[in-house]
C-alpha cells in the first residue's frame, strides 16, 4: 500500500527525518510512537504533501508521490487529520465536512448552485457527522465548538475524504479522558468497515496496544523498532527512549 | 549632461530617502502602512513655506534652520496627536482598518491644511535664491540642491546612529523583529510606538520643508511623494536603512534619466520595477526575508 | 431555482427590487442618476467583497479592474464608434477586466496579508501610469467621453439626461439585480464554500484537496469581472472617464464603501456603495472642506462602527431581540 524508502528531511542544519524506510500493508493499522521532537508529525507532513522531502521516495499503490502536490495525493487516496485542530472556523460544521465531500466528488469548482442544494453530498456529510456523534452540531460554526468536539470534527474531516490510506496525528489529544476510548472505538470501527490502511500517532500505550497491529518507533529521525506491539514494547532501546526505563 | 542627470537623480534620491525613511520606520516598528505619510510631508511643507514667507528679507542662515526645525516639530506633533488618539487602537486590528484609518487621516489632514493655511499656493524660494548657484564642469547648478543632498545624508547618519548605537534604537529594532517577544521582554511599547510615529512624521515634515524652496507649497503636494516613497520601500526592502538609501538612489536615478530621455516612461517604469521586485523578492532588494 | 424561492431572503429581495423599479415615481431625476451610480458602484463593491470577506485578502488596487472595464467601453467608442452599443460595451468591459485581473491576479495570489495589498496597489498604479502616459492611445489625463449607446440595435431618440433617468435607469437596475443574484449564488456554491475554507485555514484547505492559489486566482478574476461590469454601467452615467479611477485613492474609496456598508454581511457593500455616493455628494455640495467630512466619517467608522451600517443594525437587532431563556 504505502512504501517509504530512505526518506530524509532537514530544516536548516537540523535533520529531522534521517533515512526512514517502512511499509504499511492494506487493512493494516500501524501505530507510530516516539518521544516529542522525534519527527513524527514531520513524517506525516511529508507523506501528506504538506512538506517535501530532501531525498528518498514515497510510493502509494506502486505509484510514486514523493513530490506530488497535496491535491494529487488526496485524489490517489491519502487523507490526514491534524494534531492541533485545523478547521474552517467561520464555516458551519456541516460545511467543514461537506467541503471534503465536494473535494472527493471533484465539485469544488462548481459555481451557481448553492452547496445546500447538493443533496447527496449533504446527506453523506451528515452521515459522517452522525458516525462521530456530532451531527447535532451541524449548523454551528466551527469556532463555537468545544475543544473536544473540534478535535472530533478534525478527524471526521479526514474520514470524509474517503481515503485508502489515513494518517492520524493524535486523534484523541484534547478529547476528554472519559471519551477517549469511545472516540477511538468510533475511529477504528470506521477504519475496519472501509478497510482503510492507517498510520496513527498516539501517546497512550493502552490505545496503542488495543488498536494497532504493528508499531513503529521513531527517535531522533530514525526508525528504532518495527514489529508487533508486545515485541516492540519490550525492546530495550525502546524502553529507554519512550519510557525512560533503563535495565 | 550625464553628470547633471546623475546629480539631479541624487537630488531626487535625497528627498525620496527622507520621505521613505519615515514611512519605513512606521511600517517596520508599527506594522502599519501609513497612507497619511504624504499629508505629514505636506504639513512640513506648508509650515516651512509659511515661516520662510514671514521671515522674508532675513538672513537665510537663520531662516533655513528656523523653518526646517519648525516643520519637523509641527509634523512630529501632529504625528504624536494621531498616534495617541487614533493609531494606538489599531495595532491589533485587521489590515483593512489599519489602512483605512490612515486613509481617513489623509483626507482629514489635507483639508485641515487648507483650513489653516488657506487654499492658495505659498511660494518660498528665498533660501534657494539666497544660496545662489555654482559651476560644476561648465554647468551652473543650484547650491541648494547640493545642500539638500547633504541634509539627507546627515539625517540618514543620525537615524543610523540612533538605530545602531543607542538603547532606544536597539529596542525599536527588537519591536521590528518580533512585537510579541519585545512586549514580553518588558520593552515600553507604548512610549516607543509614539516615538517611532512622531519620528517618522518629523522626517516626513523635514522632507516637505526642504522641497518648498524649489516648488511652492500646494494642496495635495504630498500625494506623489507618498507613492514614490512607497516604491522606495518596496524596492529597498522593509526595515532596512541601507535598503532605503540604495532604493532611493535607484529610484532617483531612474527618474532623472527617464525624464531626460523618455519622460513618458518615468512612472510606468518605476511601477514596473516595484511590481517586478514585489513578485520576485517581496522582502525587497535589501530586506531580510 | 426552488432553493431561492424557499430562501427567506427572497421576499426581501423582491420588495427591494419593486422599490427600485418604482423609485422614479417618487424622487426627482437628480436622485435617479445618483442611485444609478450607487448601484453601479454596488456591483464593484460586491466584487471587492468577494476578495475581502470570502477570500480573506484586501485588494487596495481594485480601481485597476474598474478602469479596465471603463476604458474598454471608452476605447470601443473611440476606435469603433460604429459598433458602439450597450451590449458590446458590457461584453468588452467584462472581457478586458477579466483579462487584466487574470494577469494581475496571477502574481497577486502568491501573497496574502499586507503584501497582497501592496502588490495590488502597485499594479493599479502601473495601469494608472500607462493610461495617463499613453495619451495618444487613451487620451491621457483628459480621459475619454462616453456618449449614449445603442441598445440591441435600438437607438433612443432622446437627449442624454432623459435617457439616463428613463430607460437607462431600468437597464442599470436589471444588470445590478443579475449581478447581486450571481454573486449570491457564487458565495453559496461549493466554489464559494471552498474559497471561504482557504480564508479560514489555508493549510487545511490544501489538505482536503483545494488548490488554494488557483482557487484564490479564480476569485480574483471573478472579482475583477464584477469591477469591470460595474465600471461599464457606471461609465454611461458618468459620461466621461479619466485615468484617476485606476489611482490608489479611488481604490481606497472602494474599500471605504465596503466598510461603510459592512463587509461581514452579503448585502453590506451594496448599502455602502449607495450611502457612499450620497455622502460624497452631500459633503461636496455642502462645504469646500468635504474631505474633512469624508475623512472624519471614515475615522469614526473605523473606531466605533467596524461592522459598518449593516453590521451596526444587525448587532443592534441582536441586542434588542428578546433572549431565549
Amino acid at each position: 500500500m504505502l512504501e517509504i524508502s530512505k526518506l530524509k528531511k532537514s530544516f536548516g542544519r537540523s535533520t529531522v527525518i534521517n533515512d526512514v524506510s517502512f511499509t504499511v500493508q492494506e487493512n493494516e493499522v500501524v501505530a507510530l510512537l516516539g518521544p516529542n521532537g522525534a519527527g513524527k508529525t514531520t513524517l506525516i507532513n511529508l507523506i501528506s504533501g504538506h512538506l517535501r522531502p530532501d531525498s528518498g521516495r514515497i510510493m502509494l499503490n506502486g505509484k510514486e508521490i514523493t513530490h506530488a502536490p497535496p491535491h494529487v495525493r488526496i485524489a490517489r487516496g491519502i487523507a490526514r487529520n491534524f494534531q492541533i485542530t485545523h478547521l474552517f472556523e467561520e464555516l458551519t460544521v456541516l460545511d467543514n465536512v461537506r467541503n471534503c465531500i465536494f473535494s472527493v466528488q471533484g465539485k469544488l469548482g462548481r459555481f451557481f448552485k448553492p452547496a445546500g442544494a447538493y443533496k447527496e453530498a449533504t446527506e453523506e456529510a451528515m452521515e459522517i457527522l452522525a458516525t462521530f456523534s456530532i451531527d447535532h452540531l451541524a449548523p454551528e460554526l466551527g469556532a463555537n465548538l468545544s475543544e473536544g468536539d473540534k478535535k472530533v470534527l478534525d478527524t471526521a474531516m479526514a474520514f470524509a475524504l474517503k481515503s485508502k490510506f489515513l494518517l492520524l496525528d493524535e486523534p484523541t489529544s484534547g478529547v476528554a479522558t472519559s471519551d477517549k476510548f469511545k472516540v477511538m472505538d468510533t475511529i477504528i470501527a470506521a477504519i475496519r468497515k472501509r478497510g482503510t490502511a492507517t498510520l496513527i500517532i498516539e501517546h497512550d500505550m493502552d490505545i496503542v496496544s488495543d488498536y494497532s497491529q504493528r508499531v513503529l518507533v521513531l527517535a531522533e529521525g530514525v526508525i528504532l523498532a518495527n514489529g508487533e506491539p508486545e515485541q516492540v514494547m519490550n525492546h530495550k532501546r525502546v524502553k529507554e527512549t519512550l519510557f525512560g526505563v533503563f535495565e | 549632461m550625464g553628470l547633471i542627470y546623475t546629480l539631479n537623480g541624487l537630488y531626487f534620491a535625497a528627498f525620496l530617502f527622507l520621505t521613505s525613511l519615515g514611512l519605513n520606520i512606521i511600517l517596520g516598528v508599527m506594522g502599519i502602512l501609513n497612507l497619511a505619510h504624504g499629508s505629514l510631508y505636506a504639513v512640513g511643507g506648508f509650515v516651512a513655506a509659511f515661516l520662510i514667507g514671514l521671515m522674508a528679507g532675513g538672513p537665510i542662515a537663520l531662516t533655513i534652520p528656523a523653518a526646517f526645525l519648525a516643520a519637523i516639530a509641527i509634523a512630529a506633533a501632529v504625528g504624536f496627536v494621531l498616534e495617541t488618539t487614533l493609531l494606538k487602537h489599531m495595532y491589533s486590528r485587521a489590515l483593512e482598518y489599519q489602512l483605512l484609518i490612515t486613509f481617513g487621516i489623509l483626507m482629514f489632514v489635507e483639508d485641515a491644511i487648507k483650513l489653516v493655511f488657506g487654499g492658495e499656493s505659498i511660494y518660498a524660494s528665498a533660501p534657494m535664491d539666497g544660496m545662489g548657484a555654482m559651476n560644476i564642469m561648465g554647468h551652473t547648478y543650484p547650491k541648494y540642491y547640493l545642500f539638500v543632498m547633504l541634509m539627507a545624508l546627515l539625517a540618514g547618519a543620525c537615524i543610523w546612529w540612533l538605530m545602531a548605537k543607542t538603547r532606544l534604537g536597539i529596542m525599536l529594532r527588537a519591536i521590528e523583529m518580533d512585537r510579541d517577544m519585545a512586549h514580553a521582554m518588558g520593552i515600553p511599547m507604548r512610549k516607543l510606538s509614539i516615538f517611532a510615529f512622531a519620528l517618522g512624521a518629523g522626517l516626513a515634515g523635514l522632507a516637505g520643508a526642504m522641497v518648498v524652496p524649489t516648488t511652492p507649497a500646494v494642496l495635495g503636494m504630498g500625494m506623489d511623494p507618498l507613492i514614490m516613497a512607497f516604491i522606495v520601500v518596496v524596492v529597498g526592502g522593509l526595515g532596512s536603512l541601507k535598503g532605503a538609501l540604495l532604493g532611493s538612489v535607484i529610484v532617483g536615478l531612474t527618474r532623472s534619466f527617464t525624464i531626460a530621455y523618455y519622460a513618458e516612461m518615468e512612472m510606468p517604469l518605476l511601477f514596473l520595477i516595484a511590481v517586478t521586485i514585489l513578485v520576485a523578492r517581496p522582502q525587497g532588494l535589501f530586506g531580510q526575508s | 431555482m426552488k432553493y431561492y424561492l424557499l430562501n427567506p431572503k427572497a421576499a426581501a429581495y423582491l420588495v427591494a427590487l419593486i422599490l427600485l423599479l418604482l423609485l422614479p415615481q417618487f424622487v426627482s431625476g437628480y436622485h435617479i442618476t445618483q442611485v444609478q451610480i450607487g448601484l453601479a458602484m454596488g456591483i464593484l463593491a460586491l466584487g471587492l467583497n468577494l476578495l475581502l470577506r470570502y477570500t480573506g485578502v484586501l485588494s487596495f488596487g481594485h480601481g485597476a479592474y474598474f478602469a479596465s472595464g471603463a476604458y474598454a467601453v471608452g476605447l470601443l467608442n473611440m476606435y469603433f464608434p460604429e459598433h458602439f452599443s450597450f451590449e458590446l460595451s458590457i461584453l468588452a468591459a467584462l472581457v478586458v477586466s477579466v483579462i487584466v485581473s487574470a494577469i494581475f491576479g496571477f502574481v497577486c495570489v502568491r501573497h496574502t496579508k499586507v503584501f497582497f495589498s501592496i502588490l495590488t496597489l502597485a499594479l493599479s498604479m502601473l495601469l494608472f501610469a500607462i493610461l495617463e502616459k499613453a495619451y495618444h492611445f487613451t487620451g491621457g489625463s483628459d480621459g475619454i467621453r462616453i456618449p449614449m449607446p445603442t441598445f440591441f440595435g435600438h437607438e433612443f431618440e432622446m437627449r442624454k439626461y432623459p435617457f439616463l433617468i428613463g430607460p437607462y435607469y431600468y437597464i442599470v437596475v436589471g444588470v445590478f439585480s443579475a449581478a447581486v443574484l450571481t454573486m449570491l449564488a457564487i458565495v453559496n456554491s461549493p466554489f464559494g464554500k471552498a474559497l471561504q475554507a482557504t480564508r479560514d485555514n489555508e493549510v487545511r484547505a490544501e489538505m482536503i484537496g483545494i488548490r488554494v492559489k488557483r482557487h484564490r486566482w479564480y476569485a480574483f478574476v471573478i472579482s475583477g469581472g464584477f469591477a469591470g461590469l460595474g465600471a461599464a454601467v457606471w461609465s454611461f452615467s458618468a459620461g466621461h472617464i479619466t485615468p484617476e479611477i485606476s489611482m490608489w485613492v479611488f481604490s481606497g474609496e472602494i474599500v471605504y464603501m465596503v466598510l461603510l456598508g459592512g463587509f461581514m454581511i452579503y448585502e453590506g457593500p451594496i448599502v455602502g456603495a449607495i450611502l457612499f455616493t450620497y455622502l460624497n455628494l452631500y459633503a461636496k455640495a455642502t462645504t469646500e472642506y468635504w474631505m474633512l467630512i469624508m475623512g472624519a466619517t471614515l475615522v469614526t467608522l473605523v473606531m466605533v462602527l467596524p461592522g459598518g451600517i449593516t453590521g451596526g443594525i444587525s448587532s443592534l437587532y441582536t441586542l434588542l431581540k428578546p433572549k431565549k431563556s
